[in-house]
C-alpha cells in the first residue's frame, strides 16, 4: 500500500533473528497455554453439561487472547525499555511508512483467527442446543443451524411437563404442574435434561445460574422454553441477571441438583406439605422500619407479598 | 468577516469582532470561534466527569461490603443510572466533541468550522441538558433508577405517580443530547468534506480527522434510532401509548433494538477519535511516520460500516433467535480485524523509534495496553456461548471500563497534555503529569481488572448488595476506584497552575509535524494568516519534505516563536 519514500536500509533476516523470534513465539505460546488451563479455575464449579462446553471455549479464548496480549505488550515494553531517544538526541527514527507484506499479513491473520473463533464458538453453541424464545423462528426460513446429529450429543429433551419458573418483583417461585407443588427452591434430578418454562409477571428478569453457565432473559408477555443438563449434585445460586428495579440484587434463589431417588423423595415430601409463607428478602427489607442506611425516602415499587408455597427455601443454607 | 480591516484587527487582537471579550470571559460568551467552543466543551465535560466520578466513588463505597449498608437501594440504583448517563452523555461525547472542535479546523487548515453558529448552539445545549439531568436529583422520587439503558418495563414504572419525574427528565435530556450531537455531526462532516486546505487530498489528511469523520458519520445514522426510542418511551410514560409496555400489548425487546442500534455504535463514536489521538501521538514521540497510514485510516471507515451490524450482541440473552445470535457473533468478531490493524500499526510505529516518554506518550502507551486488553475480552464477549454466561455480569462492566476509562479517558488525557501548549500557550508541569499518569494507570487496573474474575464467578452488574464470596475482589476494585478519584487532583492542579503560571509555549514544542504546529500557540482567531497549501503527507518524520508550500502564520510566527 504505502511504500517508503526514502530508500530503506537493506534488512535481511539473519538466522539468528529468526531463531530468536521462533524462540519467543514458543515461549509466548507455552505461557499462553498455561494461562488457558488456569482459566478453568476462575469459573464456578462445572455443574452442567453446558458448563463443560463453555469452559472449553473460554480456555481456548483465553489461550489465544493471552498469546496476543503478551506478544504485543512485550513488543511495546521492549521499545519503552530499550528504544528511548538519548537525552539530547532530537533526531528522527527511521522513516518506515509501511510494508505491504506485513500489512496484508496482519489483516489476514486476525481475519483467519476470527473465522476460527467464530466457527468453534458456533460448534459449542450448537452442542449446547439452547432453546430460548423460539417464536421469532417462525418468521424466518430455517438456516439449518442446528442439525439434529449435533444436538444428539446431549441427552434428548424428555417428553415431560416443564417446570414453571415464575419471577416477579422480587421473588422466584417454581411450580411442578404434574405434582401440583410450588416451591421457592428449584429441585432438579442430576444427569437429566431439565425443561423449564420461564414466565415473568411484571418486568424483565434474567434466569442465571453461574454454575450452569446458562442465562436467559425472562420477558413479560411470553413463556420461554429453556433447557440445560445438570451433571453435578449440589446446591447452586440462582440470580436475577436482568436489572429489575429496586430490590434487584436481593432477587436470588437456590437450585438443588440431586439424585433421581432424592428428587422423587423431595417431590413426595413437598406434595404432602401445606402452603406456607416463604421468606422473602425484598419484602422483609421493605417492611422493616428504621435501621436503614442513608435514605432520602424515595418511593419504590412495592415488592409482591412473599410467595405461599409447599416448600420454602432456607436462604441461609449454603450454596455453590 | 467581510470587512478586511475588521479581519486584520481581529487577527491581531485575538477578538472575534470588535468589542468581544478578549480574556477569560470569552469562555462564557456565545463565541463562534471553534477553539473557544472546543475549550468550553472540554471544561464543561470535565466538571461533569468529576460529578460522575464522585457518584462512582459512593457506589464503590457501597460495594466495599457485601450488604447494602451505605446507601438505600433506591439511592444506589439512582447512582449507577446517573453515573452511566453523565459519563457518556455529559463527559465522553462532549469532551471528544471539544477536542475535535479544537483540532479539526487547525489540522485541515480551515479558519473555523463550516457552521460556526450551529457549532456554538450545539455546545450551549450541553449545559442545558446537563442542568436538566442534575435537576432530576431534586424532584420527588429522585432521578431515574432504571439504568442508563432505561429498559422498559422498569423505566415505565413510576411509583411516585407524578408526571414530572426523574425518568421523564432523563428522557428529555437524552433526546436533547441527541439533537446537540446531530448538530455537531453535520458540522464536522461538512467541515471535513468542504474545508480542507488546498493540496490536502484525502490521503494527506491527518488520521485524527479521518477518525472524527468516521465517528460523526456513525452519529448521523445511529442517533435518530436512539432519539426515536427515547421519544417513544417518553410517550409510553406520559401519553398513554404502549409501544414497549407488555402489560398493554407492547414489546419491550423492540426498545432494546432501538437502543442498541445506536448505543453499540456509540462506543465507536467514542473510541474512534481516541484511535485518532493515538495515531497522532505515537509518530511524534517515536519520531517515526505512522506505519501503514492508509490501512489505518481506511480501517476507520470499515469500523463505521461494521458498527451498524453488531447491536444484537447486547441481546444474546434476550429474545434473540439462534440464526441472529450466530450472525451477530460473526459481525461482532469481524470488527476486531480493522481494530487489530490499527493496534499493530501503532506497535510498528513505536517499534524501532526514538522514544520520548513525555506525559502524552505515557498516557497513549498506557491507553493502548488497556485497549488491547479490552479488545481481547471484547472478542470473548462476541462468542455467544461465553457471552451467555457473563452477559450482564461484572465481566462486561470490566471490559467496558477498560475501553472507556483505560483507553478513552487515558487517550483524552494524552491529547490534553499533547495539545495543552497549543491551546493555552503555556507548558504544563511534566512532573505532575507523570504523577497523574502513574496514579491513573495503577488506579484503572486496580479498579477494573477485578471486575473480570467477579463476572466469571457470576456477580451480576447493577447490584447494591452481593454474596460474600465476591467481597475480596470488590474491596480491591473499590480501593482502585478511590485511587482514580485521587488521580484527578494532580491533573486539576497541573492544568490550572500551568495555564496561569506555566512557561510560555513555542509554536511547536514537540517538534511535531502538522498544520496546527505551524502557527503560534495559542493560535489567533481564524487560525491562519494565510491558508496553508499542503504539499506532503501528515507524518513525514525522518524525511526532509516540507509540509506546506507557504507560511500559514504569515508574519505572526515571529511574534511567538
Amino acid at each position: 500500500m504505502t511504500t517508503p519514500t526514502t530508500p530503506k536500509e537493506p534488512r535481511s533476516l539473519s538466522f539468528r533473528t529468526v531463531a530468536q523470534l521462533v524462540a519467543l513465539a514458543i515461549a509466548d505460546a507455552a505461557i499462553s497455554l498455561w494461562v488457558g488451563r488456569q482459566a478453568y479455575l476462575w469459573m464456578p464449579p462445572q455443574a452442567s453439561a453446558e458448563a463443560v462446553l463453555v469452559d472449553d471455549l473460554f480456555g481456548f479464548l483465553t489461550t489465544i487472547g493471552s498469546f496476543i496480549f503478551l506478544g504485543v505488550s512485550a513488543a511495546l515494553l521492549y521499545s519503552v525499555l530499550f528504544q528511548r531517544a538519548g537525552k539530547y538526541d532530537t533526531s528522527d527514527g527511521p522513516p518506515v511508512e509501511g510494508n505491504l507484506l506485513v500489512e496484508i499479513l496482519w489483516t489476514t491473520i486476525p481475519l483467519g483467527l476470527v473465522i476460527w473463533i467464530a466457527t468453534y464458538s458456533f460448534q459449542i453453541y450448537d452442542k449446547m442446543a439452547i432453546l430460548g424464545p423460539m417464536e421469532h423462528m417462525n418468521h424466518v426460513p430455517s438456516l439449518g443451524l442446528m442439525p439434529p446429529a449435533e444436538a444428539a450429543t446431549l441427552p434428548a429433551v424428555p417428553e415431560k411437563t416443564p417446570i414453571e419458573v415464575h419471577v416477579r418483583q422480587w421473588a422466584w417461585e417454581f411450580r411442578y404442574p404434574d405434582q401440583n407443588i410450588t416451591s421457592t427452591e428449584l429441585h432438579l434430578p442430576v444427569n437429566e435434561r431439565a425443561r423449564l418454562k420461564l414466565i415473568s409477571e411484571d418486568v424483565l428478569h434474567g434466569f442465571y445460574v453461574p454454575a450452569f453457565r446458562v442465562k436467559q432473559d425472562v420477558i413479560p408477555g411470553s413463556a420461554i422454553d429453556f433447557g440445560f443438563t445438570p451433571i453435578r449434585e449440589g446446591r447452586y445460586r440462582l440470580r436475577d441477571s436482568d436489572y429489575s428495579g429496586t430490590y434487584f440484587a436481593a432477587n436470588q434463589g437456590v437450585v438443588v441438583v440431586e439424585s433421581e431417588e432424592s428428587y422423587q423423595q423431595w417431590l413426595a415430601d413437598a406434595a404432602a406439605q401445606p402452603l406456607t409463607e416463604a421468606d422473602n428478602r425484598a419484602f422483609r427489607e421493605f417492611t422493616k422500619a428504621g435501621d436503614r442506611p442513608i435514605s432520602p425516602g424515595w418511593k419504590t415499587v412495592e415488592p409482591a407479598p412473599p410467595p405461599r408455597v409447599n416448600f420454602a427455601s432456607a436462604e441461609e443454607e449454603s450454596y455453590e | 468577516m467581510s470587512n478586511a480591516s475588521i479581519e486584520a484587527i481581529a487577527a491581531k487582537s485575538g477578538q472575534p469582532f470588535p468589542g468581544a471579550p478578549n480574556n477569560w470571559r470569552r469562555f462564557f460568551s456565545f463565541s463562534t470561534d471553534h477553539k473557544v467552543i472546543g475549550i468550553q466543551y472540554m471544561v464543561t465535560a470535565f466538571v461533569f466527569f468529576l460529578i460522575g466520578g464522585l457518584l462512582a466513588m459512593v457506589m464503590r463505597g457501597e460495594l466495599i461490603t457485601p450488604e447494602a449498608d451505605l446507601v438505600d437501594r433506591t439511592v444506589y440504583n439512582a447512582l449507577f443510572t446517573m453515573h452511566g448517563t453523565i459519563m457518556l452523555f455529559m463527559w465522553t461525547f462532549p469532551v471528544l466533541n471539544g477536542l475535535s472542535n479544537y483540532l479539526v479546523p487547525l489540522m485541515i487548515g480551515a479558519r473555523d468550522m463550516a457552521f460556526p453558529r450551529l457549532n456554538a448552539a450545539a455546545f450551549w445545549l450541553v449545559p442545558v441538558f446537563g442542568t436538566l439531568l442534575m435537576v432530576s436529583f431534586f424532584v420527588p422520587g429522585g432521578p431515574s433508577q432504571s439504568g442508563w439503558w432505561a429498559y422498559p418495563p422498569v423505566s415505565l414504572q413510576n411509583p411516585t405517580g407524578n408526571l414530572i419525574n426523574g425518568q421523564v427528565l432523563w428522557l428529555l435530556a437524552v433526546a436533547l443530547s441527541g439533537v446537540s450531537s446531530i448538530m455537531g455531526a453535520v458540522n464536522f462532516v461538512t467541515t471535513i468534506f468542504r474545508m480542507r486546505a488546498p493540496g490536502m487530498g484525502w490521503f494527506k489528511m491527518p488520521a485524527f480527522c479521518w477518525t472524527v469523520l468516521s465517528a460523526q458519520m456513525i452519529q448521523l445514522f445511529g442517533l435518530p434510532s436512539l432519539t426515536a426510542g427515547a421519544v417513544m418511551l417518553l410517550l409510553d410514560l406520559t401519553a398513554g401509548t404502549s409501544f414497549f409496555d407488555p402489560a398493554r400489548g407492547g414489546d419491550p425487546v423492540l426498545y432494546q433494538h432501538f437502543f442498541w442500534f445506536y448505543s453499540h455504535p456509540a462506543v465507536y463514536v467514542i473510541i474512534l477519535p481516541i484511535f485518532g489521538t493515538f495515531s497522532e501521538i505515537f509518530p511524534v514521540y517515536a519520531r517515526k511516520p505512522l506505519f501503514g497510514y492508509r490501512f489505518v485510516v481506511v480501517s476507520s471507515l470499515i469500523i463505521t460500516v461494521l458498527s451498524a451490524m453488531v447491536w444484537v450482541h447486547h441481546m444474546f440473552a434476550s429474545g434473540t433467535p439462534s440464526w441472529m445470535r450466530m450472525l451477530f457473533m460473526f459481525s461482532t468478531m469481524l470488527i476486531s480485524v480493522p481494530t487489530g490493524v490499527k493496534v499493530f500499526a501503532w506497535v510498528a510505529t513505536v517499534w524501532g523509534g526514538k522514544l520520548r516518554l513525555d506525559t502524552p506518550m505515557l498516557f497513549a502507551l498506557g491507553g493502548l495496553v488497556c485497549f488491547l486488553f479490552a479488545g481481547i475480552t471484547g472478542v470473548m464477549l462476541g462468542a455467544v456461548p461465553f457471552d451467555i454466561h457473563v452477559n450482564n455480569t461484572y465481566f462486561v462492566v470490566g471490559h467496558f471500563h477498560y475501553v472507556i476509562y483505560g483507553a478513552t479517558v487515558m487517550g483524552v488525557y494524552a491529547a490534553i497534555y499533547h495539545w495543552f501548549p497549543k491551546m493555552t500557550g503555556h507548558m504544563y508541569y511534566e512532573g505532575l503529569g507523570k504523577l497523574h499518569f502513574a496514579l491513573t494507570f495503577i488506579g484503572v487496573n486496580l479498579n477494573f481488572f477485578p471486575m473480570h474474575p467477579l463476572g466469571l464467578m457470576g456477580m451480576p452488574r447493577r447490584v447494591a448488595s452481593y454474596d460474600p464470596e465476591f467481597a475480596y475482589w470488590n474491596v480491591i476494585a473499590s480501593l482502585g476506584g478511590f485511587l482514580l478519584g485521587v488521580s484527578t487532583l494532580p491533573f486539576i492542579l497541573n492544568m490550572i497552575s500551568s495555564w496561569i503560571l506555566g512557561k510560555r509555549a513555542p509554536a511547536n514544542p514537540w517538534n511535531a509535524i502538522g498544520l496546527e504546529w505551524l502557527i503560534p500557540s495559542p493560535p489567533p482567531v481564524e487560525n491562519f494568516e494565510e491558508i496553508p497549501i499542503v504539499v506532503s503527507g501528515p507524518y513525514g518524520y525522518g524525511s526532509d519534505e516540507p509540509l506546506v508550500a507557504n507560511n500559514p502564520a504569515g508574519e505572526l510566527i515571529s511574534e511567538h516563536s
